[in-house]
C-alpha cells in the first residue's frame, strides 16, 4: 500500500462511471496478499525486528548448538566440578561437573518447546470459548460459568491432583520426557485460558453489534465464515497480547513445577531446573545463575518484542505510519 | 392494503415488497429471575407496499423505529409477528438457508459508513464479500465485477487494495453502496445513508443513488430523518411515530396537504432558509416527550403530544386506512363518525 506513487499519473484522475475501457485494466495493481503488507509494516517495528533476530538466535543456538557444542550434557565430569567458565566449559559446570552450554541447549529445547505449545494450547482454548461465549448468546452463560469455575480453582493443589493422577500412565504411554511434556504442556494450558477467553469475549461482544458485521449478516455470510472473517481479525490485538505473555507465564510456571519436583525428572534439564538448581550456589558460582535467567528472560522479551510488532502490523490504521 | 392498484402513475408496476402487520419487539427482561416483563415496541403493526422502481421514503424523529422497520424487512432482526413477501416470496419466517438464497434481491446501505465496513478488509474484499458468498464465479472474474462495481459508483480502481480508514466519508459510502449493488438486487433498504456524511456530500451520494436507480432500476426503501431530502428522492412518503405508520402519502401531496397531525408538525418543524420567514413561520410546536415504545398510551400512540386530540384518540387506537385514492392515514379526525372536528384541523394547517 505504501508503493501508491508509483502508479502513472493518468489513473489517478478520476474514472468516470463506466469509462474505463478494458484496456486499462492491466494498469491497476490485482490485490496483493495482505500478509505482504504485515510483512512491511513488521520491518518498520525495529524492536520487533530485534526480538525476532534473537528469538531465531536462541532457536538456533537449542537447536543446532548442540550438533556443534557435542559434549554429553548428562556427562558427569567430576573433576571439574564447579569450575568457572574456561575454554573447556565457557559456561562453567555444575557441582557435579557437568557442563553448562551443554545442559543450557539441552534445557532450552524443552522450555522453549513447552513455552510455545502451552501458550498456543492455552491461546486456542481462550479464543475458542471466548469467541463462542461472545457470538452465540445462548452458549455464553454456561461458558462464563466455567471459566469462573476455573478462575477460581486453586491452581497448584490442582496441578499436584492432576499430575499426581496421570503422571504414571503417561509415562508408560510415551517415555518418561516425553510423557512429561505432554502432561506440562497440557497442564499449564488447561490453567491458563481463562484470561484470553474473557477478553476475547468482551471484544466479540461489542463487535457483534458493529454494522459490518450485520452487512455480512444481511448477504447472508454463514456464522462460521462471519466469526473467520470478521471477529476473529478484529479481536487480533488482545489475543495476539496474551500470547506474548502466555509464553512467559508457561515458561515460569514449568520452572516452578519442576521446582516442586512434580516436572521434569531432576536430571533433565530445563531452563527452569538449571535456574532453581544454581540458586543452592550462588556463593559460589553466581554465573550459574545468571545463563538461564538471562536465557528466559531474553527468549520473553523478544516473544514480547515480536508480538508487539506483529500486533501492529496487523492493525490496518496503524500500518502504513 | 387493498387499495393500492389505484394509486398514481407507476400504479402499471407491480408491487415489489409488501410488508404487513411487522411487528418487532424487543423483549425486557427485569429482576434477578430475568423475567419478562414486558417488550419495547420498536414496531407495531406497520404495512405498506413498495412498487417496482419507486423510491418510498420513510420518514419520523428519532427512536420512532425507522431503522428497525428497515432491518425487519431484511431479517436482520427476527420479526415478532407480520408477513414480509419481496418479490413475491415470503420471507418473514423462513429457515436460514432458503433466507440465504433470496439475500442476493435484498440489499442494505447502512448509516454510519464508518461502522458498516470492516477495518479490517481491503475495498476489493469488502465489495467481492458478497460475490464470493453467493455468485460462484472465479476470482478473476470476481475482480473484473469489483472494479466494474467501483465504477458504477465513482471510485477510483486504484483504490481497491486500500482500508476503509483511508477513505472519507462520502468515499466510504460509496463502497457501502457498491457493495449492495454487487448482487444485483433489485431492492435496498437505504438506512439514513446520508445522516453520517456532511451537505455537499450528501448531494452527491443522494445524486449517485439516483442514478443507480435509473440506469438498474432499483427500488428503495429510504429511511431518513431529514425531510427535504425525501421530498428530493421519494416518490411516495410514510411518516412513522412510535412504531406505527400514521401517514403514508404520494410526496406532492404530503408536502402540499399533510393530512395527521404529527405530519403537519413534523413538517412545519423543517426549516426555512430565509431568516424572515423562519422568523414568521406559523409552526406546531409539539409539547412534551415521545412516550416510551415499552408503555405506549392506550388508544392513538399520538394522544399525548396531539394538538387536536379528542376523548376517543385516548381510548381507540385509529385504524390505517385509506381516506383519500392512494392517501393513507391513521387519525380519528378523518373518520367519518367524527365530523365535527375535521373543520378545525383543516383551518390549522
Amino acid at each position: 500500500m505504501t508503493d501508491g506513487p508509483n502508479q502513472p499519473l493518468a489513473t489517478s484522475g478520476a474514472t468516470p462511471a463506466g469509462a474505463a475501457p478494458v484496456m486499462e485494466m492491466e494498469a491497476y495493481r490485482p490485490p496483493r496478499n495482505q500478509w505482504w503488507d504485515v510483512w512491511d509494516q513488521f520491518k518498520t517495528h525495529k524492536g520487533a525486528l530485534l526480538g525476532l533476530g534473537f528469538f531465531i538466535f536462541a532457536l538456533l543456538f537449542v537447536y543446532v548448538g548442540p550438533l556443534i557444542w557435542t559434549i554429553d550434557p548428562t556427562f558427569i565430569d567430576i573433576r571439574a566440578r564447579n569450575s568457572g567458565p574456561s575454554l573447556a566449559h565457557p559456561m562453567g559446570t555444575d557441582q557435579l561437573g557437568r557442563d553448562t552450554l551443554a545442559r543450557m541447549m539441552a534445557g532450552g529445547q524443552t522450555s522453549i518447546a513447552v513455552g510455545l505449545t502451552a501458550m498456543l494450547l492455552s491461546l486456542v482454548l481462550g479464543t475458542l470459548i471466548g469467541v463462542v461465549a461472545g457470538y452465540f448468546r445462548r452458549l455464553d452463560g454456561p461458558l462464563m460459568r466455567l471459566t469462573d469455575l476455573f478462575l477460581a480453582m486453586p491452581l497448584l493443589p490442582l496441578l499436584l491432583v492432576i499430575i499426581m493422577l496421570f503422571r504414571d500412565q503417561l509415562r508408560a504411554a510415551f517415555g518418561p520426557e516425553g510423557g512429561i511434556f505432554i502432561l506440562i504442556v497440557f497442564v499449564i494450558g488447561i490453567t491458563s485460558w481463562m484470561q484470553t477467553a474473557r477478553v476475547v469475549r468482551g471484544d466479540v461482544l461489542a463487535l457483534k453489534e458493529r454494522e459490518f458485521v450485520l452487512a455480512a449478516k444481511s448477504i447472508g455470510t454463514p456464522s462460521h465464515r462471519m466469526i473467520l472473517r470478521h471477529v476473529l481479525p478484529n479481536v487480533m490485538s488482545p489475543i495476539m497480547v496474551s500470547a506474548t505473555l502466555g509464553i512467559a507465564n508457561a515458561i515460569i510456571t514449568e520452572s516452578a513445577l519442576s521446582f516442586l519436583g512434580l516436572g521434569f525428572p531432576s536430571d533433565f534439564p530445563t531452563w527452569g531446573r538449571l535456574l532453581f538448581d544454581a540458586t543452592d550456589w550462588l556463593q559460589q558460582n553466581p554465573e550459574r545463575v545468571m545463563w538461564p535467567g538471562l536465557a528466559i528472560s531474553l527468549t520473553v522479551l523478544s516473544v514480547n518484542y515480536i508480538g508487539d510488532g506483529l500486533r501492529d502490523a496487523l492493525d490496518p490504521r496503524i500500518r502504513g505510519r | 392494503m387493498r387499495g393500492l392498484r389505484a394509486m398514481f402513475d407507476t400504479s402499471a408496476n407491480k408491487k415489489l415488497v409488501e410488508v404487513d402487520g411487522l411487528k418487532m419487539y424487543f423483549p425486557i427482561y427485569t429482576g434477578l429471575l430475568r423475567r419478562h416483563t414486558g417488550n419495547v415496541k420498536a414496531v407495531d403493526g406497520v404495512s405498506f407496499d413498495i412498487l417496482e422502481g419507486e423510491t418510498l421514503g420513510l420518514v419520523g424523529e428519532s427512536g420512532c423505529g425507522k431503522s428497525t422497520c428497515g432491518r425487519a424487512i431484511l431479517r436482520l432482526y427476527e420479526p415478532t409477528a407480520g408477513s414480509i413477501k419481496i418479490d413475491g416470496e415470503e420471507i418473514a419466517n423462513v429457515g436460514f438457508d432458503k433466507l440465504r438464497k433470496m439475500r442476493p434481491t435484498m440489499q442494505m446501505v447502512f448509516q454510519d459508513p464508518q461502522a458498516s465496513l470492516n477495518p479490517r478488509m481491503t475495498v476489493a474484499a469488502i465489495i467481492g464479500e458478497p460475490l464470493s458468498e453467493h455468485s460462484g464465479k472465479s476470482r478473476s472474474d470476481q475482480l473484473d465485477r469489483i472494479y466494474e462495481l467501483m465504477d458504477a459508483v465513482g471510485l477510483n480502481r486504484d483504490f481497491a487494495n486500500r482500508y476503509p480508514h483511508e477513505f472519507s466519508g462520502g468515499q466510504r459510502q460509496r463502497i457501502g453502496i457498491a457493495r449492495a449493488l454487487a448482487l444485483n438486487p433489485k431492492f435496498i433498504v437505504c438506512d439514513e445513508p446520508i445522516a453520517a456524511l456532511d451537505v455537499s456530500i450528501q448531494a452527491q451520494v443522494v445524486n449517485l443513488l439516483e442514478d443507480l436507480q435509473k440506469q438498474f432500476g432499483l427500488t428503495y426503501l429510504f429511511i431518513s430523518h431529514d425531510l427535504s431530502m425525501v421530498r428530493h428522492i421519494a416518490d411516495r412518503v410514510a411518516v412513522m411515530y412510535l412504531g406505527k405508520v400514521v401517514e403514508l402519502a404520494p410526496r406532492e401531496d404530503l408536502y402540499a396537504d399533510p393530512l395527521h397531525p404529527y405530519t403537519k408538525a413534523l413538517l412545519s418543524a423543517v426549516p426555512e432558509p430565509d431568516p424572515v420567514a423562519h422568523d414568521n413561520a406559523n409552526r406546531t410546536i409539539l409539547q412534551g416527550d415521545v412516550p416510551s415504545p415499552s408503555n405506549p398510551p392506550e388508544g392513538c400512540n399520538f394522544c399525548t403530544r396531539c394538538p387536536s386530540v379528542m376523548d376517543i384518540c385516548r381510548k381507540i387506537d385509529p385504524e390505517f386506512r385509506e381516506v383519500r385514492p392512494g392517501r393513507f392515514v391513521a387519525c380519528h379526525l378523518l373518520n367519518d363518525t367524527k365530523m365535527p372536528a375535521d373543520p378545525t384541523a383543516a383551518v390549522e394547517a
